[in-house]
């Protein structure tokens, strides 16, 4: 009891941690069920249907694959868009400051249905055809504000000595974004796309309001929540989530291990860096 | 959805800006993007709110400045207007009162865990926010166990929690518990943990210590997580319908059967300006008796 008293900060973070994976506990294990009836929420028999059989109820795969494509695309043009907004905001100075901040900072707090609703009455007083197309397009729209506060918080923790330090080694501008800056903002750039493909990848409601007749992996589910969702969502989810976590575990902590070595070193020898700055 | 990790690094060098053309070249694609397709919706969306029907034709509407649509929505759909704004504050009340610990602790307690803690708190984003959902149905089920428990304790009106409000207040909670954690530990991340200390030798009891120093030092982040919380839990139709019945449908829902399935444009373009109106109110009255204006 003494244990608990003095670790209560400690047991209460744990189990808020816990908290936050228990649905996810249920989903995974209700992939190994075997439902009783059409309602896959409660348990019955261990099977493995879900898992050797995963394409086998038809529509799963097919909608899958039409999230991942449909994400990869957003996200590359999201990615790309949002690194340029980002790049302008903290290394240019321009008129209307103000108005881009707020532009970008809105599609973030707008609730998603106002989102889809409005881009909805966009297409329809356009008598633009519903489809992939216009997914893909509310798609970048929402994942350019993530990539660009991601990108931006990335480029502010960049020490611009590094690059002066390019320069006065002759390196042209060029060489110096190429050589310098990219290797150093990649990480953030990567952080960003795998968050915009990851929000693009589950996002239902803006999604559902601009598909028409595409069936999108969670409008799958959506339907399927009606009728009874198949084992097999359960283990594609499930698959989705390991994978998903390991990348970011495995990029997170190589990450972090190969920065300290740098910053050990520049620690060790400040000199090395010092001595190349511009005594201005 | 999940905002971005906060970077754990302190360090922020000013830049020195340059000013050139290369400036607006870059923030002129992704800025027109988000022009056409975030900021002229609202204007169609608008307009679309004042069509009338076209006599005769169902599903069909003409541009008119029919201003009597708001009135008209807003009073048939008043309970589950007010229902989505009483859910929502529930749910953000909750979020915060879990998610505080949570923060505190990765903030100054985690140690060499801290990195490990953050990945898995945006971590259940990676499984379907459907699904996860849908997982509560499990949870929450009659002959489960928390039913049961709290049966037992005769706490529930209806004996039950699936298909009532409860559950869908509790899906709230759950869904948008990563979106209060992340802004509350980047705000206490920034407090020194030297005043804490300070507080502590200069005899200030632990509660002390946080009612003075930590709780309006984090204000800001908290600021941040209840807006981030409260909003999307607002729009949310997903928990209401998975877990909640016919009783307990939110705005999200109206708009969403109205826009897809009655195509009634206007009614449901009507409700969505007002539901994004009244939360502007809402967000603006809340940061100002907050005193954190800078925080936009």
């Amino acid at each position: 009891m003494r244990w608990i008293r003095r670790h209560i900060l400690a047991v209460v973070a744990v189990l808020v941690l816990v908290y936050l994976f228990i649905p996810i506990a249920v989903v995974a294990v209700l992939s190994f069920n075997k439902p009783e009836g059409k309602y896959n929420t409660s348990w019955n028999q261990f099977s493995l249907d879900g898992w050797t059989n995963i394409c086998g109820v038809p529509g799963v795969c097919d909608s899958f694959m039409i999230s991942v494509r449909i994400g990869l695309i957003s996200t590359f043009f999201a990615t790309i868009l949002g690194t340029m907004i980002a790049f302008a905001l903290v290394r240019y100075r321009f008129r209307g400051r103000s108005t881009t901040n707020l532009l970008i900072f809105l599609p973030m707090t707008t609730p998603e249905v106002v989102m889809g609703a409005s881009l909805l009455a966009l297409f329809l007083n356009l008598r633009f055809p519903l489809g992939e197309l216009t997914i893909m397009i509310a798609h970048i729209m929402f994942i350019i504000s993530f990539v660009v506060v991601t990108v931006k918080a990335r480029l502010q923790g960049m020490d611009p000595r590094l690059e002066e330090a390019a320069r006065d080694l002759y390196a042209g501008p060029r060489a110096a974004f190429r050589y310098v800056t990219l290797p150093l903002v990649a990480p953030g750039i990567a952080g960003a796309a795998l968050l915009g493909f990851s929000l693009s990848f589950d996002d239902f409601i803006i999604s559902f309001f601009n598909a028409g007749t595409v069936v999108t992996f969670p409008i799958y589910i959506w339907g399927a929540a009606q009728r009874g969702i198949p084992v097999q969502v359960n283990a594609l989810a499930t698959l989705v989530f390991v994978v998903a976590l390991l990348i970011v575990l495995i990029t997170q902590f190589v990450g972090s291990r190969r920065r300290k070595a740098l910053e050990n070193e520049i620690s060790q020898n400040p000199a090395n860096i010092d001595s190349l700055l511009p005594r201005s | 959805m999940v905002a971005a990790v906060p970077s754990t690094s302190k360090k922020n060098v000013v830049v020195a800006q340059r000013k050139s053309r290369t400036g607006y070249f870059l923030l002129l694609p992704g800025m027109t993007w988000l022009a056409i397709f975030f900021a002229i919706p609202f204007v169609t969306l608008f307009m679309t709110s004042l069509q009338a029907p076209v006599p005769g034709k169902s599903g069909q509407y003409t541009p008119a400045f029919q201003l009597s649509n708001y009135p008209d929505a807003i009073i048939e759909y008043f309970p589950q207007f007010l229902r989505s704004f009483i859910y929502a504050g529930i749910a953000t009340a909750l979020a915060l009162l879990i998610a505080y610990p949570l923060a505190y602790f990765i903030a100054f307690k985690a140690g060499r865990w801290r990195a490990l803690m953050l990945v898995l708190v945006i971590a259940p984003s990676f499984a379907s926010f459907l699904l996860r959902t849908y997982a509560w149905k499990t949870i929450l089920a009659d002959e489960g166990f928390i039913t049961t428990f709290f049966n037992y304790l005769h706490l529930l009106p209806d004996d039950r929690i699936l298909n009532t409000g409860i559950a869908v207040v509790a899906g709230l909670t759950y869904n948008f518990l990563p979106f209060m954690i992340l802004p509350l530990y980047a705000a206490l991340e920034k407090i020194d943990p030297r005043l804490l200390e300070a507080s502590k030798d200069l005899y200030a009891s632990a509660f002390a210590t946080f009612r003075k120093v930590t709780w309006p030092l984090s204000l800001p982040g908290v600021v941040a997580g209840t807006l981030l919380t409260f909003i999307p839990a607002t729009g949310d139709y997903i928990n209401s319908e998975l877990l909640g019945s016919t009783q307990d449908r939110m705005i999200g829902n109206v708009i969403q059967t109205n826009f897809i399935e009655f195509r009634d444009y206007p009614t449901a373009s009507a409700l969505s300006f007002a539901l994004m109106a009244a939360i502007l109110v809402l967000v603006f009255t809340y940061i100002r008796r907050a005193g954190t204006e800078d925080l936009l």
